[in-house]
């Protein structure tokens, strides 16, 4: 796999919606480049018909009886909120 | 001298006697905190007046009603949330954070009677192995204040080490409980995944993620997980497991023990101290009736690219709830959205936790996953595959903890890859998610060395019987550092 | 050139369970913004899902009930993306293994019947919900965690007329498998719908468009009207179509372009590591099975072939589940089934039209419409005297036996004292007498008209019309 562009590293970083400069776009591209050809020698593996493990415990069908409980008091749920207007969290516009 | 030397049945007994007081406990682990602290620098927040008040309450309960744990100070790990008091994950996203519920582990603590003093530092978010990663302040190894204590969970380490608690929670993702406590010289286990519940863990690597306790010595560290563990209706990957009495098991009789030694734990990399300290400890137990055999673990080289991939790849999402909206830091000045996101996140994350959401965010892209994350979930099939197949005939396996002891603070920060080196003995055992203690097994120019001893899912027993056995016939948890005698 | 249109539809519906898919706050419409939360709904730092048993019953039934073939191993997975609704950053779904797929419904549309494919049915967790102000939004997180099901229909639909037909049958198997209220006013029925169009013969689907903003089935099918329209001139006229989402606006009937999409999104989904596999054993499906109540078709076959109602009449009845089960229990209180239907279909749907409620929200009962309709069966009032006794029905409730008493509303049906007032009405209007006698058919009309008038409606129509004909005769 070819190493990190910087392009390639500004898109990665708009996806996690972290802002980012040149001088450290340039960084990450090669810190992230070196790890991503260490990650290489995971293809000296041959993993056909391999399962991959999302948990190492086999467990399943863990539910919850649908009882309700009660609401958050909205005064504890906005506790760490830094803007409020009329019971809502208050956020900047959104432009795309 | 202080009241942290004993262990905590000493403690129960000095308690009984009416020598001291819980009050008197408390008031030690603050004076501990206030003569070391300003060197350690362990401590985030303290919770002096809560446990003051805490602790005035727990000594007028009848001796009858209290468990072994009752009374004891704790420290808990910066990442596991706690009730108005603040918890900031040693990040600057979570500045000022006050989370309004209880970790289940922490709950957990209160039921013991245990009295929660302060959150310890940490590398953020759990990213790192030396707490040189946190954004509020760099913990030193009691043992020698240049070096770093490890981490992430370093300070959970150093604060036991150094006295200031007895009792610590950390938490382990690759290495973060086991590799600070063979630094710092003191007794540390992460749990089978699914022992102890997560709930209220700020989660790095869900998958991977395992709350431990930290201790000076075995039995009192079995006391604790005992204390913290068991299925929890908030956590669904905690497992329905019977928690046993492990500290019951502690007799010291490990006759007939099968021990494996896997030929990669002692290869290449592994300094000669490391190196001796292990094969001398295996003749220890040897000594004591255990059988000694040499396997392989084939996979263990790819663990750490794996473990990348895939512990990067959940905290990549995991953490993108700080987005300034709901709690935590929230950048100024900002036009829109967009920039709110972008500026809150780029000025509250630092910048190792940032390279793995970034890679994170590459390994789970459409074009890459297949490649990355979905090969790394197979590779980590095969290494937990390693680990089954030597446990079909042994009933644990033994290493070193780290393959140097704790290095200078500054050494390692600027290549990742030479810090990620040092991580390689113990991410496999999370990836395969079985249960590993580190406890004291040497030294090397003055500073500890830990030997970490594996075990089958839910065999916790076996390694703490395994531990205490050890500890019994050697001499290393009893030696303390310099830094203890302050005061 | 002509095109052939092809349309997709993307459903979303919120099950009516107790608490919320995974947390255990209250799943209630229209609580106060921001007290239906908990912290597992806010995405607080440390906390983990636990998955509601019933959402996994609910969208089992669903999907059951849609014909389609159950996932027994499944999972659930991460949806990656920012949004300040969506307070984790992601939504847990589900990707690769949906719970529900290869479904189908027929649906019956200008005569003609039509099998549409429905493609997944897939658990996931509901957004909060935005306001937009000038300048700033407002979040209410209320919202946040509701079980939803989305539902995908193949790309099988032809016509803006099957793609309404699709949603409202849509809507009634869902009402009937009683796992959501489908209140598309309340939003626990949302609709997507994605359209393309290609020259007929051609293969190949042609760059489709996404409208979004369709808050009833009619505004489906106008923006889709209008969306086919547009494209057509767009692609006459050499152009081409652009991937993009489309807003329908209500004012002017029109779809307006949002957002032209790059590419495809990037979501990043992977298994969620929080929740385990849910493994759904063939007892357990068995049990969703048993547990579906009778579905419109198979209600429809009912009315039908055991209640003798047209097909016609069966269909309409069937469509909205609260009146096909009130129809049910007012025939099982002894109504007669053609009666019933009518008066349901009439002028009982009329008034719940007019006054713009549900019957639940009237004093009407299926015995107390049963008790009228009886009364109309046996004589005891006739049709028009019965509209009267339905309109204190409808709005003050009590018997129907007792309200005719009460207010004398008892037919006439003694042929004295209808003659008398026949032989009244031909004294006073002898000019009608010569129109009906020089074959002008209407007059009978106006001299049954004053008849009734006279006898304040009360006169037994047959009887009346019998006796003024015999009457007019012997002039």
């Amino acid at each position: 796999m070819a190493k990190l562009t910087k392009e390639e590293v500004k898109h990665v970083a708009h996806l996690a919606r972290l802002a980012i400069t040149e001088e450290e776009a340039e960084k990450f591209a090669e810190q992230l480049g070196k790890i991503t050809d260490f990650a290489e020698q995971l293809n000296e593996l041959d993993t056909t018909n391999v399962e991959p493990t999302t948990h190492v415990l086999p467990l399943v069908n863990v539910l919850r009886e649908d009882v309700a409980g009660q609401g958050l008091a909205r005064e504890k749920m906005m506790l760490n909120v830094k803007e409020q207007e009329a019971g809502q969290v208050k956020v900047p516009s959104i432009l795309d | 001298m202080t009241l942290f030397e004993r262990s905590a049945h000493e403690l129960q007994e000095s308690l009984h006697k009416g020598e001291v007081t819980i009050a008197d406990l408390t008031n030690e682990a603050f004076a501990r905190i206030e003569a070391l602290d300003g060197n350690v620098q362990s401590f985030l927040a303290l919770n002096k007046e809560q446990a003051t008040a805490q602790a005035a309450e727990l000594d007028i309960v009848p001796f009858e009603e209290r468990g072994p744990l009752f009374g004891m100070p704790i420290g808990v790990k910066d990442n596991i949330v706690t009730e108005g008091l603040e918890t900031t994950c040693a990040s600057k996203i979570l500045e000022g954070f006050i989370p309004i519920y209880d970790a289940t582990v922490v709950k957990k603590l209160r039921e013991a009677g245990m009295v929660t003093v302060g959150k310890l530092n940490m590398d953020e978010f759990a990213m790192g192995s030396s707490n040189e990663n946190s954004y509020y302040k760099v913990t030193k190894n009691p043992w020698n204040l240049e070096h770093v204590p490890g981490g992430s969970s370093g300070a959970s380490a150093a604060s036991v080490a150094a006295g200031e608690v007895p009792f610590s929670l950390g938490s382990d993702t690759g290495g973060s409980i086991r590799q600070p406590a063979a630094y710092c010289g003191v007794v540390g286990m992460k749990p089978t995944y699914g022992r102890v519940s997560r709930s209220g863990l700020v989660a790095f690597a869900s998958s991977l993620d395992q709350i431990g306790p930290i201790t000076r010595n075995v039995r009192d560290n079995a006391l604790l997980l005992e204390a913290i563990s068991g299925v929890d209706e908030n956590d669904s990957t905690s497992a329905n497991v019977p928690v046993p009495n492990y500290a019951a098991a502690l007799n010291g009789d490990i006759k007939g023990l099968r021990i494996a030694v896997p030929k990669e734990f002692l290869g290449e990399g592994v300094g000669e101290a490391a190196r001796q300290s292990v094969l001398d400890a295996l003749e220890v137990l040897k000594g004591l009736g255990a059988t000694v055999e040499e396997v392989s673990l084939p996979h263990s080289k790819y663990a750490l690219a794996a473990y990348y991939i895939l512990s990067s790849s959940e905290a990549s999402s995991n953490l993108s709830r700080f987005d300034g909206i709901r709690y935590g830091f929230r950048a100024e000045g900002v036009k829109n959205l967009m920039e709110l996101y972008k500026e809150t996140r780029a000025q509250g994350f630092g910048d190792e936790v940032k390279r793995r959401i970034m890679l994170g965010t590459y390994s789970l892209s459409a074009g890459t996953y297949d490649a990355y994350y979905k090969k790394a979930q197979q590779v980590r099939t095969l290494i937990k595959e390693d680990y089954d197949k030597v446990f079909e005939d042994f009933d644990v396996i033994i290493g070193p903890t780290t393959p140097t002891p704790a290095f200078k603070i500054g050494e390692n920060v600027n290549d990742p890859l030479t810090m990620y080196a040092n991580d390689i003995l113990t991410i496999p055992i999370n990836l395969a998610g079985v249960p590993a203690i580190s406890i004291p097994c040497g030294f090397e120019n003055d500073l500890p060395l830990g030997l970490q001893i594996i075990g089958k899912h839910f065999d916790e027993e076996t390694i703490y019987r395994t531990a205490y056995a050890y500890e019994q016939a050697t001499d290393f948890h009893k030696k303390t550092p310099q830094i203890w005698e302050v005061k | 050139m002509n095109f052939e249109t092809i349309i997709g539809l993307e459903v979303h519906v919120e099950l009516k369970t107790e608490s919320k898919i995974f947390s255990s706050s209250p799943n209630h419409f229209g609580a106060e913004p921001n007290t239906n939360t908990s912290v597992i709904d806010l995405g607080y730092p440390g906390v983990l899902p636990v998955l509601n048993k019933n959402v996994v019953d609910f969208a089992m039934r669903a999907a059951l009930a849609l014909n389609m073939e159950i996932e027994q191993e499944t999972k659930f997975d991460r949806k990656n993306y920012f949004y300040p609704d969506n307070p984790k950053a992601y939504q847990i779904s589900q990707f690769d293994k949906p719970i529900g797929k290869n479904g189908w419904i027929e649906i019956e549309v200008d005569g003609y019947k039509k099998r549409i494919g429905i493609t997944r049915l897939h658990m996931e967790e509901d957004a909060g919900k935005l306001t937009h102000g000038d300048g700033y939004s407002l979040v209410d997180f209320n919202r946040q965690g509701t079980p939803l099901v989305e539902i995908v229909s193949e790309p099988d639909i032809r016509t803006p007329n099957e793609a309404y037909a699709y949603l409202e049958k849509l809507k009634s198997i869902i009402q009937y498998s009683g796992v959501s209220d489908v209140r598309m006013e309340e939003g626990s029925l949302r609709c997507d719908a994605n359209i393309s169009l290609r020259p007929y013969g051609q293969e190949k689907f042609g760059t489709k468009a996404e409208l979004k903003n369709l808050n009833s089935f009619n505004f489906v099918r106008k923006g889709l009207e209008h969306e086919e329209v547009r494209q057509a001139e767009v692609l006459r006229a050499g152009g081409e179509i652009e991937q993009e989402t489309r807003r329908f606006d209500e004012k002017t009937g029109k779809t307006i372009l949002m957002r032209v999409k790059e590419g495809a999104d990037d979501y990043r989904y992977f298994p969620e590591p929080d929740l385990v596999r849910l493994s759904i054993d063939d007892e357990w499906l068995e049990r969703v099975k048993a547990s579906i109540p009778e579905l419109p078709d198979a209600r429809k076959v009912r009315y039908e072939s055991e209640l003798g109602l047209t097909a016609y009449d069966a269909a309409v009845l069937v469509i909205n589940k609260e009146i096909s089960d009130f129809f049910d229990a007012t025939v099982s209180a002894g109504a007669d089934a053609k009666l019933a239907a009518n008066w349901l279909m009439g002028d009982v749907s009329a008034y719940l039209n007019a006054e713009q409620k549900e019957l639940k929200d009237t004093a009407l009962t299926p015995e107390n419409l049963a008790g009228m309709i009886k009364l109309i069966s046996d004589g005891t009032i006739s049709s028009k005297i019965a509209k009267k006794v339905f309109t204190e029905l409808v709005v003050n409730g009590g018997e129907a036996g007792k309200i005719v008493k009460e207010k004398g509303l008892v037919q006439i049906s003694d042929p004295a004292v209808i003659l008398g007032f026949v032989t009244e009405v031909l004294d006073n209007d002898p000019k009608s007498v010569e129109d009906y006698k020089a074959g002008k058919d209407r007059a009978i009309k106006a001299m049954l008209g004053q008849i009734m008038k006279a006898s304040k409606g009360q006169a037994n129509p047959q009887l009346t019309n019998q006796i003024l004909l015999e009457e007019i005769a012997k002039r």
